[in-house]
């Protein structure tokens, strides 16, 4: 188990917007956090990240606490995310992205960059030569030196993995990564996704609304509505039960 | 010190803290809607104050009139200085935003100079006000009593349109989402231009009684009391209109008693309101009515 | 990098260069503009650091450059002529006993005024960097309080003068190549990407690992040391200080400085350096008596200001990028190479 989520209730205010919610992702694994809008997901995510101290509940992510620790601080201990309006530094270049997702890991002080000392260009080398690996690996090397801005959805998207993946996660949260994709993009993400988590050797939670996708890529989901669990199984059956189906449907399915 | 100059100081503090309140209301409403510092809004009190001296140098209109006058010419101008100046930039970085309320500032700061010169200038206040009543030794004047009675008939007057009116309502509504006030209908801009109308008008007031207590005035007068009543609105509680109120008379309390209790530190006064700042910052962020407008960002 | 290094190199012989030919060449009054351009660049990159490329916006300036101006000069001047000086009360003892050289005197104004800056972060950047503009304005108007209600310290309203002055051009250029070459190191290191993260979307930033806190608050020391070191350079060129220079007035010429050149670009600050004090001092004819050809424009005292708040509110609405938008020279040249 590299994540242990252990009875999370997210309260705002008199909403509660996940309640006592629990679950467990295995090493290597591929979960799906699965559900109709405003069930609670990107706030599950929320909790994972340090953004957000639940009202109650712990998560232990390899067997460390982790509610209350500083979302910087959570990315040092293994756990990367992207968003689901895409945040990337507009500003910057492709290649400066996710430079900074090595940057936390760079140790050269602020004197050292000042004094531009031998270290500081060792470190930078090191850092660069594997932003240029990575931007090889999602296909992005042409736009390495482009501002983030310039590129297409789909590269901005891979742009995205790729400097969180840069963080040397260990867990990777991804927030609705096809959303705005057509079926193609789709599925190349999908394919992917797949073939990192197995090159980079990450566990995956991601959070998506296209089943299609849900399905061919997550060995387990869970889904949510109005905060709490109502299944926790493989996607193929996710699909044949009532409760999930209703969920998504509203209730006029019974009478 | 003794109970008569102690009531005397409470009194005079009553009539300071009104005039911040006042002033501070203008700030707490606009950044509620606009998430802005108008820097500006010290200024739109100067050039409120000055519009009636114009009335009463120039047009000689009796002291009552230029009230009206100071008042309604704040109006257009923080209307103006909205229209011109803020709303082009509505979606741009805030940072934007700031520094061209910091330009407007200027702006008005140096067109009353061109105008009027940066010498002070004598404010002309009717005899009335200056008479004086003694209450066995403590010295009162109407000022003092007209200040914070004004203040509250505004502020009540402030609430019910905030929470009775449909326009308040847009208001209070327009400080936590903007997109879903433009879904329901709403002329967002017209509810801001109607913001920036209320805050300036209340500000010419507060100007107004400055003028009355120190009848000088000068184009850089509205810096100071601007960033104090600044700091009264962040102590009260920003987006808050109590909180204005309530923060400008802790202020005017602090200031007076201060320099009663320890006049030989008189010159520092004008740091209080910075401390206060800093220690709300430390401690309660959110004000004293506690008003959080960190929501969700994700 | 050597490329960059060449070009750095080449910039800073140029600078020299023209340095030495300025020097030579020019009367007193143009000297006097450049060198007072040259102290300008050392604050507005400075000041460019937190403003423009962590994207805070502050109004610090006018504080620490006072606070340098004022250390460098009681450092600076001999006892003696602090005994005469001092009008309004005695000197503190300790004063007197505080000498030393030109450069020393500048570092410990920068570290006062990084000191300072250290003080203020915690409580501005823990909470809202929104109050941080109001947070540092207050600050400026307060040491300018404290200024003139410690005449012990600082001679009061009155001020200081009789301050040695060792400052040319050459000492004021240097000082701005290096403070301009240190700027650029910053940015072009891990701490310049997480400013400019904090700058671009601060929450993301901090998902992908940047202690935001940290970040802005070496952004914040950063720029108070320069423009300490700054303040203490201005105050041995005019040789006399007092309160009420370091009014708002500096900061604002700073905000018109970094915006015209460009809020992220060190270039584009250099370049509205010269535009700002060399342009207020071209625009100094709109506060006196005009004849014209036949025309007769009356002296307006506060125009030159009218104008330049006029240029700001139109340059934020309408090219806020400014001249250099966030680039730099070196980012010209890589575009026009694809």
């Amino acid at each position: 188990m590299i994540l242990h989520v252990d009875k999370i209730t997210m309260q705002f205010g008199g909403i509660k917007a996940i309640n006592e919610l629990s679950f467990s992702i295995k090493d290597k694994e591929i979960y799906g956090l699965i559900g109709p809008n405003g069930a609670g997901k990107t706030t599950a995510f929320n909790v994972i990240t340090g953004n957000y101290i639940p009202s109650s509940g712990s998560i232990k992510f390899e067997n460390k606490d982790v509610v209350g620790v500083k979302p910087h601080k959570i990315v040092k201990l293994g756990i990367a995310r992207t968003f689901q309006n895409i945040r990337l530094f507009k500003s910057m270049s492709v290649m400066d992205n996710i430079l900074i997702g090595f940057d936390s890991a760079m140790h050269y002080t602020y004197l050292e960059s000042i004094l531009r000392l031998p270290r500081f260009f060792s470190e930078e080398k090191k850092s660069r030569q594997k932003a240029k690996e990575i931007m090889e690996y999602f296909g992005l090397l042409e736009f390495e030196h482009h501002k983030a801005s310039e590129l297409s959805y789909g590269n901005q998207r891979k742009v995205e993995i790729a400097r969180a993946i840069a963080t040397n996660p260990k867990l990777l949260l991804l927030d609705e990564p096809a959303a705005g994709m057509n079926p193609a993009e789709t599925k190349e993400l999908a394919t992917l996704i797949k073939k990192a988590k197995d090159d980079f050797d990450i566990s995956i939670l991601l959070i998506e609304h296209d089943m299609k996708f849900v399905n061919h890529l997550c060995d387990r989901v869970l889904v949510l509505d109005y905060g709490k669990m109502i299944f926790e199984g493989k996607p193929s059956e996710a699909i044949k039960n009532e409760e999930v189906v209703s969920a998504y449907l509203g209730d006029f399915i019974h009478d | 010190m003794d109970l008569v100059t102690f009531l005397q100081q409470i009194i005079n503090s009553f009539s300071l803290g009104s005039m911040y309140a006042l002033i501070a209301i203008g700030y707490t409403m606009v950044y509620g809607v606009l998430r802005l510092i108008n820097f500006a809004h010290g200024d739109i009190m100067m050039v409120g104050v000055y519009f009636a001296f114009f009335a009463m140098s120039v047009f000689a209109l009796p002291f009552g009139f230029a009230v009206i006058v100071a008042v309604g010419g704040a109006v257009v101008v923080g209307i103006l200085i909205d229209k011109i100046a803020y709303k082009p930039l509505r979606k741009a970085p805030r940072i934007s935003l700031l520094i061209t309320a910091i330009g407007m500032s200027f702006f008005l700061e140096n067109i009353v100079n061109v105008l009027y010169g940066s010498t002070p200038i004598a404010f002309s206040v009717p005899d009335f006000f200056s008479q004086t009543y003694d209450f066995s030794g403590v010295i009162v004047t109407p000022t003092v009593i007209i200040v914070p009675i004004v203040t509250l008939i505004l502020m009540m007057g402030i609430l019910y349109i905030l929470y009775r009116t449909k326009y308040g309502m847009a208001i209070r509504a327009l400080a936590f989402d903007v997109e879903t006030v433009k879904l329901m209908g709403i002329d967002a801009n017209k509810i801001i231009m109607l913001v920036f109308a209320v805050g300036s008008g209340l500000a010419a007031v507060g100007g107004v009684f400055w003028g009355i207590n120190y009848p000088t005035i000068e184009p850089l007068m509205g810096v100071l009391i601007g960033l104090k009543a600044f700091a009264a609105a962040v102590l009260g509680g920003i987006g808050s209109v109590v909180g204005a109120l309530l923060g400008g008379l802790i202020l005017g309390f602090t200031e007076v008693l201060f320099v009663a209790f320890m006049p030989e530190y008189g010159g520092y006064k004008d740091a209080i309101a910075f401390i206060f700042l800093i220690l709300v910052l430390l401690f309660r962020p959110a004000g004293i009515m506690g008003i959080n407008f960190e929501k969700a960002r994700f | 990098m050597s490329k960059i290094k060449t070009l750095q190199l080449m910039a800073i012989m140029l600078t020299i260069l023209l340095m030495w030919l300025a020097q030579n060449h020019l009367d007193d009054y143009s000297l006097r503009i450049l060198t007072t351009i040259a102290i300008f660049i050392i604050l507005a990159t400075s000041y460019n650091l937190i403003n423009g490329i962590t994207g805070q916006l502050s109004l610090e300036p006018n504080g620490f450059v006072a606070v340098g101006a004022y250390v460098t000069a009681l450092l600076l001047i001999s006892s003696d002529a602090k005994l005469d000086m001092y009008q309004l009360a005695e000197p503190s003892p300790w004063l007197l006993l505080l000498n030393t050289t030109l450069v020393p005197a500048l570092f410990f104004s920068g570290v006062v005024s990084a000191i300072l800056a250290f003080i203020l972060a915690f409580p501005v950047f823990r909470v809202r960097g929104d109050y941080l503009a109001i947070v540092t304005l207050g600050f400026g108007f307060i040491i300018r309080v404290f200024a003139v209600n410690t005449p012990a310290v600082t001679n009061g309203a009155i001020g200081l003068n009789d301050i040695p002055s060792s400052v040319n051009l050459y000492w004021a250029g240097a000082f701005a190549m290096a403070t301009v070459l240190i700027m650029l190191n910053i940015i072009y290191s891990k701490y310049g990407r997480g400013m400019k993260a904090v700058r671009d979307d601060e929450d993301a930033a901090s998902a992908m690992g940047v202690n935001t806190f940290k970040i802005k608050t070496y952004a914040f020391m950063t720029s108070a040391f320069f423009e300490g070191v700054g303040g203490g350079l201005l105050a041995v060129f005019l040789t006399t200080i007092s309160p009420d220079i370091f009014t708002f007035f500096l900061t604002f010429q700073l905000i018109i400085i970094i915006v015209l050149g460009g809020l992220g670009s060190m270039t584009g600050t250099i370049i509205g350096a010269f535009l700002v004090i060399g342009g207020g001092e071209w625009l100094r004819v709109l506060d006196e008596e005009v004849n014209f050809l036949g025309l007769h424009i009356d002296a307006h005292p506060g125009m030159r200001m009218v104008v330049f708040s006029v240029i700001l509110i139109v340059v934020m609405i309408f090219a806020r990028e400014g001249i250099m938008g966030k680039r730099e020279l070196t980012d010209l040249f890589r575009r026009v190479k694809k």
